[in-house]
């Protein structure tokens, strides 16, 4: 089960385990605020060979119609699926 | 035929989590959890990969996760496979992520001890050269001449003093099932091994290199490419050990100077040409006796 963003966040005593177990993939955060710059895809040149996915640190980069899109809320901007994309599909942005 | 990128689970088990951009150990356990899947149960010491992945209520393994002693990982490892089995489960794996530190240092006991009992684990160690959660501090796999903030570089010492054990073939020495090294440059193979433990009873041991940007003083978007380096110039080789005997799995056709790969990370900067050659010449003599022992080696050809 991929670990998603959830919507309560838990602040109370109460709603914090007095063991050591809690639920699995409990996001509550994002990461995107920590890029300065955004991989973007050129999806005419994009040829899904998925190596920027299998190469993503984080997993951010998932299939999407035989190609590749990218989950901007996890994405820290690194630049590794830059490096990765033979085809050069992959050029990165200044974030605003 | 192996798993790759295509056929490889599309799950993410590891997601979310706060390590650094570009960071190689959470390359390195993201594929490795998708080989093994749901069904595993993840153990980890203290170290970058609980500490980025376990901050409370950001808890970024989807699969069953525990943190452990610093020292106890492989003995958790143990206690968790002989808890699954003992309530009739089947299909699982016990699996451990532990640093440099918490391998080769501090937990180097309780592995030997698990590896001794030949418990059904799989322990990987992903390898950043330090203790790098801490602030970079040497460890046991710290390689000659790295600058940490225990072995600065002044003009006495030049960094670290000693060579880096060699903690796949002390776990070799044991007599292990299996045990391989691997490095994020080269994931085909890194996800072939993972694979092959799986897939085997008995005690399992991987031993990734996984560079730090922020520790070795790289870029965010070097990590991949310097553990491709590493490889290549001969600092590091990709082996298996099964049934009493040693085989390389990847083979450089010609070793690169290290030079290269040294110099552009910031840890090595202040190496003299003289401490390069001295890495050099470790590492020829490295090189000669994987010759030696290593099996499936084609001889180079001389130019």
């Amino acid at each position: 089960m991929k670990p998603y963003l959830r919507e309560h966040i838990p602040q109370a005593f109460s709603e914090i385990p007095d063991t050591t177990s809690y639920e699995a993939g409990y996001l509550v955060s994002k990461n995107a605020g920590w890029r300065s710059v955004r991989p973007v895809i050129d999806t005419d040149r994009c040829v899904g060979c998925l190596q920027c996915y299998l190469h993503c640190p984080d997993g951010v980069i998932f299939r999407k119609d035989g190609k590749v899109a990218i989950d901007y809320d996890f994405c820290k901007g690194c630049g590794i699926c830059l490096k990765e994309c033979r085809p050069g599909a992959i050029r990165m942005e200044a974030e605003k | 035929m192996s798993l790759n990128a295509r056929t490889l689970n599309e799950e993410e088990f590891f997601y979310g989590h706060k390590a650094c951009a570009g960071c190689g150990g959470s390359l390195a356990v993201r594929i490795a959890l998708k080989v093994l899947g749901e069904r595993s149960i993840a153990v980890l010491p203290a170290g970058c990969m609980s500490a980025v992945g376990f901050n409370f209520p950001q808890l970024c393994f989807g699969n069953n996760a525990i943190i452990s002693t610093f020292a106890g990982t492989a003995s958790m490892l143990t206690g968790i496979e002989a808890g699954l089995r003992a309530r009739g489960e089947t299909n699982y794996h016990a699996v451990g992520f532990a640093g440099d530190g918490g391998t080769a240092d501090i937990g180097i006991q309780a592995l030997s001890g698990a590896i001794d009992r030949n418990d059904d684990i799989l322990y990987i160690c992903y390898d950043n050269e330090a203790y790098m959660n801490t602030g970079i501090q040497k460890s046991s796999l710290t390689p000659f001449g790295a600058r940490t903030t225990t072995t600065p570089a002044g003009k006495n010492i030049r960094g670290n003093l000693r060579p880096k054990k060699n903690m796949f073939e002390i776990v070799a020495a044991h007599g292990i099932p299996y045990a391989a090294t691997a490095s994020i440059g080269y994931l085909n193979d890194f996800i072939a091994k993972v694979e092959k433990a799986s897939k085997i009873r008995g005690t399992k041991y991987i031993h990734i290199i996984a560079p730090c940007p922020t520790g070795w003083g790289i870029a965010t978007d070097e990590t991949v490419e310097v553990a491709r380096q590493v490889v290549d110039c001969g600092l590091w080789y990709l082996a298996e050990y099964e049934n009493g005997n040693f085989t390389l799995t990847h083979q450089p056709k010609q070793l690169a100077d290290p030079a290269d790969y040294l110099k552009r990370q910031a840890r090595f900067r202040h190496l003299t040409e003289e401490d390069i050659e001295l890495i050099r010449q470790s590492r020829d003599l490295k090189w000669e006796q994987i010759r030696k022992n290593y099996k499936n080696i084609q001889e180079e050809k001389q130019p």
